[in-house]
């Protein structure tokens, strides 16, 4: 337990430390939040949806997050050859152990970075339902899970960054297009909508905005069970990657 | 000296596909004893130290750590020694003390215990007054003297050094090499290194194996190499061992990195 502990608080302490780097990663999300927000905002309303900034909300969030846990994961490739992995794979502790510690700490900060998206969006004019806060922050940490053990089950498949873009472009951006984030998926054609349907941060999205800005009702409990088993099922598959790892 | 073999590798192998990274070599390092491992790029040192401390699986042979085997009982083997990697391990984010107290909780030494050798050991190395200092704020030397510290700490009895001086400047490989040696002899603990300086191998190792095209090529102190080759220096005997010819090795994914971290200064 001590091992997944200092494992986790390294992650958590790195992330204060480096400020900059928090800044900078809120610069996307909030430029999300100001140009879709404002800019579809009048059309959303003219076409019978209400307002766009409590829909877009909770989805840059989860983006925010997304992006955020993924990176965490792939960061195994940097730490691979320099940096504590190495470190901590010629310790007398479990793979696993390790492989947890690296999660929880990543998925911590990838939530931590979602709740700040929250917290810059309600200057923007987003009022969420602070009853439901704790539902939300499950999801996050879902996604967070979800995402960090799926970084670093990639991480363990790459050898350098060069196939980053890559994964910028052709994973991460349909991930987050495709979920339902940014526009209500009912109207979509079916090719779309059967994406949308397999992609696991859809019902994160789907959890997150009824939690903050609808009604909880069975339908969450579904999409937060659907949402746990995705994340076992990758952690498992992170965990077995993991401990195959040899540098 | 006395004569009991803390590492003892016979016919050792690691093949990749068709490529013999390490072929079939045996060797013994003695207890106490300053065992430099040599060879030119690509010979398998590299190799041949992941087997060692069980970040590889050898595809052949055997290897006996202070009498445990890397393969079967990696943890005991992981408790009898330290290490110090080529590319540097620490977090530049944490302060020396946290780098340490960090390898102190995945070593599971006890709180009281710990706190007393990490002061210890970085007053050995001159950087107790700069314990809460930021790795990223160390010069290289410092760094190093550092990860020497930490693969200490949990007192193994074997050390092993890949490249420990690569890229220092004379005075700092001096002061480095001089706390080598004095843990050495202080603490009996056995060194196991490797190093492209030539002079520097010659001055501290009680014995040296030279590794070439993944085969042992030739073993004994640094005297007995050089009357071996009939060569002045290790230096001379080395190319003549091994051959004048420059080895062309195919850069690897982590070759780009290493550049990356030079042009970039590392991560973010």
């Amino acid at each position: 337990m001590r091992t997944v502990y200092i494992l986790w608080l390294r992650q958590i302490k790195r992330y204060f430390r480096s400020k900059s780097r928090i800044i900078g990663s809120l610069g996307q999300p909030l430029l999300f939040l100001v140009a879709l927000g404002f800019g579809f905002g009048p059309i959303y309303a003219k076409a019978g949806g209400g307002d766009y900034i409590q829909f877009l909300t909770p989805g840059i969030i989860a983006m925010s997050t997304l992006f955020t846990s993924t990176f965490m994961g792939i960061e195994l490739i940097w730490d691979k050859e320099f940096g504590f992995l190495k470190e901590t794979l010629v310790a007398p502790v479990s793979r696993l152990k390790i492989m947890m510690g690296r999660t929880l700490g990543g998925a911590t900060v990838a939530v931590l970075q979602g709740l700040i998206v929250l917290l810059i969006s309600l200057p923007i004019g987003f009022s969420p339902n602070w009853v439901a806060l704790p539902l939300a922050i499950l999801f996050l940490i879902m996604i967070a899970v979800i995402f960090t053990a799926f970084g670093t089950a990639i991480a363990t498949k790459m050898e350098d960054m060069h196939g980053f873009q890559l994964i910028v472009n052709f994973l991460l951006m349909p991930l987050f297009f495709l979920s339902g984030a940014i526009f209500p998926i009912n109207g979509a054609p079916a090719a779309i909508k059967a994406i949308v349907l397999i992609n696991p941060l859809t019902y994160g999205v789907r959890g997150l905005r009824a939690a903050l800005t609808g009604t909880v009702d069975i339908s969450s409990l579904g999409n937060l069970g659907i949402m746990v088993g995705i994340a076992l099922l990758f952690v498992a598959i992170g965990s077995y990657l993991f401990s195959k790892v040899e540098i | 000296m006395n004569n009991e073999k803390i590492i003892q590798v016979k016919s050792l192998t690691k093949k990749y596909r068709d490529f013999k990274a390490v072929d079939d070599i045996s060797f013994e390092v003695r207890k106490g004893q300053i065992f430099g491992f040599l060879g030119p790029n690509g010979a398998g040192k590299s190799t041949t130290i992941k087997m060692l401390t069980t970040l590889l699986h050898p595809n052949g042979g055997e290897i006996m750590i202070d009498g445990k085997n890397p393969v079967s009982q990696p943890d005991a083997v992981r408790k009898a020694f330290g290490i110090v990697f080529q590319d540097p391990s620490l977090d530049d984010e944490l302060t020396a003390w946290e780098n340490m107290e960090f390898h102190g909780v995945l070593y599971s030494i006890p709180k009281p215990l710990r706190r007393q050798r990490i002061e210890h050991m970085l007053k050995i190395v001159e950087l107790w007054e700069r314990k809460d200092e930021l790795v990223k704020r160390f010069s290289g030397g410092m760094k190093r003297r550092l990860e020497i510290a930490r693969g200490l700490l949990h007192h193994p009895k074997v050390l092993f050094l890949d490249e420990p001086t690569l890229g220092l400047d004379p005075q700092t490989r001096n002061n480095i090499w001089n706390h080598i040696i004095d843990l050495n002899k202080e603490e009996d603990i056995t060194v196991f290194f490797t190093t492209h300086y030539m002079e520097e191998a010659e001055k501290v190792a009680d014995y040296i194996c030279i590794i070439d095209l993944g085969k042992i090529i030739a073993k004994g102190s640094p005297g007995e190499l050089k009357s071996k080759a009939k060569a002045r220096s290790l230096e001379d005997a080395f190319i003549k061992l091994t051959g004048k010819n420059i080895r062309e090795e195919e850069a690897k994914p982590i070759d780009k990195l290493r550049m990356r971290r030079r042009v970039f200064g590392g991560r973010r």
